[in-house]
């Protein structure tokens, strides 16, 4: 691991003055930045060991759970702050009873260890698992030198993107619980140098296109304080399927989040989002769209499912991704239909 | 660096680079070498210690972020001579072959039961996952914490 400073944060204002020397770092990517904050360490320092990641100055921002540390749930939605640990969130009654898609991706998550480190604000921002990206004999990645090229197209690409790629790079974005806020809608609370914004979840992540390097609409110096999950009443009825190589203690090769508005077996509403070959966290408006209005049956299940991955990309040994991809979806929304609720 | 790391109740006063993980901050400079490095890239368990009661991955939490809450780790589930009940099922089970990764379940495995995550097989196998095994111990390790997991009542441990 490269040499850098230490520095720890007491509240808030203290991170974002030690960040506002990122700030300085403009038109870099917020991942680039030469500081970096740290909360549960478990990407940023795995990256660091691995010289993927190279701050000079790491500021840990564990002191603001006092601020944005809370989980609070109310006829509006449901607030969850950066600092609360995954573990925490997956085993609060409320989440577990009104927004059981959310506990179920950060259960399905990890490892127990992992899940009692690591901060909803890092999980959303974990990095891509693609041997290309972590490796850094890899020469060729957009992502972790600009401009490289990408060794994982014509390469063995099985655990790779097939949603939202480019031909600059075909990463997979890892991580569960983006998928549950990208279905329920989300917003993302940021505070920065310049002041504090709010954003739709969906508008976090950016696709690679030409800038893989450039993950998120983050700038440098700028810090999620948390996440707003509105009601509705399709947040009951959803659910999280992760399918994986082994039972657990795995990422997705394939996933869904679901939520569903019946009424008499007739979708009012659904929400959907995959996961395990996606580009960026991927909420599926076209598969919404193929419900609404529809009676929830195997065949409309199908139907959307068709068109969630009409524009899916295959390179090799990733053929298989979009049928996986339809049948997690399928199964998901069918048995999202027979929860008792 | 300077840093006070309380580690089993006990602090110590360490000069350390801002580099040092928790792992090498108890294996290289307090002399606790129970914990194990494993993978040292958070994917096996057999770091697995307890950071303010719960358990975490010691190769990846940095040493200066811990200062000022309490580490337990393999040395200090023993009471004196007395094993923690989680020790001795261990070894009553033959929970272990060759016994690098053992320091690592026996934390997670505590850490489990007092979780609440022991009610069953299957809750046990979900929750001790994180804890790789490959001499393949797996069946004893689950018979072990399901038979330790009635007999840790709160007076026999040690915060």
């Amino acid at each position: 691991m490269r040499p850098f400073r230490y520095e720890h944060a007491a509240d808030r204002e203290a991170a974002l003055q030690a960040g506002r020397s990122a700030a300085a770092a403009a038109g870099e990517a917020h991942v680039r930045a030469p500081v970096q904050y740290l909360a549960g360490g478990t990407t940023l320092i795995d990256l660091m060991k691995l010289d993927v990641m190279r701050p000079e100055v790491v500021v840990d921002i564990n002191g603001l759970a006092r601020q944005h540390g809370e989980i609070r749930s109310g006829p509006d939605g449901l607030q969850l702050g950066a600092l609360v640990r995954m573990a925490d969130a997956a085993e609060h009654p409320a989440v577990r009873r009104d927004y059981p898609v959310i506990a179920q991706s950060l259960e399905l998550a990890a490892s127990q260890q992992l899940r009692n480190m690591a901060s909803l604000g890092g999980n959303v921002l974990q990095r891509t698992r693609c041997n290309y990206f972590r490796d850094v004999t890899w020469a060729a990645c957009n992502k972790r030198a600009p401009g490289s090229g990408c060794a994982a197209i014509g390469g063995p690409d099985r655990g790779m993107a097939v949603l939202g790629v480019s031909e600059h790079c075909i990463a997979n974005y890892p991580g569960d619980f983006a998928g549950a806020l990208a279905a329920l809608g989300a917003t993302v609370d940021i505070e920065g140098p310049g002041g504090r914004r709010v954003i739709p979840f969906e508008e976090l992540h950016r696709l690679p296109g030409d800038t893989p390097h450039i993950e998120t609409n983050l700038a440098p110096g700028e810090l999620i304080t948390g996440f707003s999950v509105p009601a509705g009443p399709w947040t009951r009825r959803s659910l999280y399927l992760k399918i994986r190589d082994r039972q657990s203690y795995e990422f997705a090769i394939a996933s869904a989040a679901v939520a569903l508005d019946l009424d008499a077996g007739v979708v009012r509403e659904a929400r959907v989002a995959l996961g395990g070959m996606v580009a960026k966290p991927w909420r599926s408006h076209e598969a919404e769209a193929a419900l609404r209005g529809h009676p929830l049956t195997e065949g409309s299940a199908q139907a959307a499912a068709a068109a969630a991955f009409a524009q899916a990309v295959v390179h090799g040994e990733d053929r298989f991704k979009p049928e996986l991809g339809r049948r997690t979806l399928v199964r998901a929304l069918l048995q999202c239909a027979a929860m008792e609720i | 660096m300077e840093m006070t790391l309380n580690v089993n109740g006990r602090d110590h006063r360490l000069s350390l680079d801002s580099r040092t993980t928790l792992l090498d901050a108890l294996r290289e400079h307090i002399g606790l070498t129970g914990s194990k490095k494993g993978c040292d890239q958070g994917q096996c368990g057999a770091c697995t210690v307890h950071l303010a009661g719960r358990r975490v991955l010691s190769c990846l939490t940095l040493a200066a972020a811990v200062q000022g809450r309490a580490v337990t780790t393999v040395e200090g589930l023993a009471q004196g001579e007395n094993l923690h009940p989680m020790q001795a099922a261990f070894i009553a089970h033959d929970a272990f072959q060759c016994g690098y990764c053992t320091p690592g379940q026996l934390m997670s495995a505590v850490a489990c039961v007092r979780e609440g995550h022991a009610a069953s097989d299957e809750a046990i196998r979900e929750y001790m996952s994180g804890n790789l095994c490959r001499c393949g111990a797996y069946p004893k390790i689950v018979a072990a914490i399901r038979e330790a997991a009635p007999q840790m009542a709160p007076k026999m441990e040690r915060a």
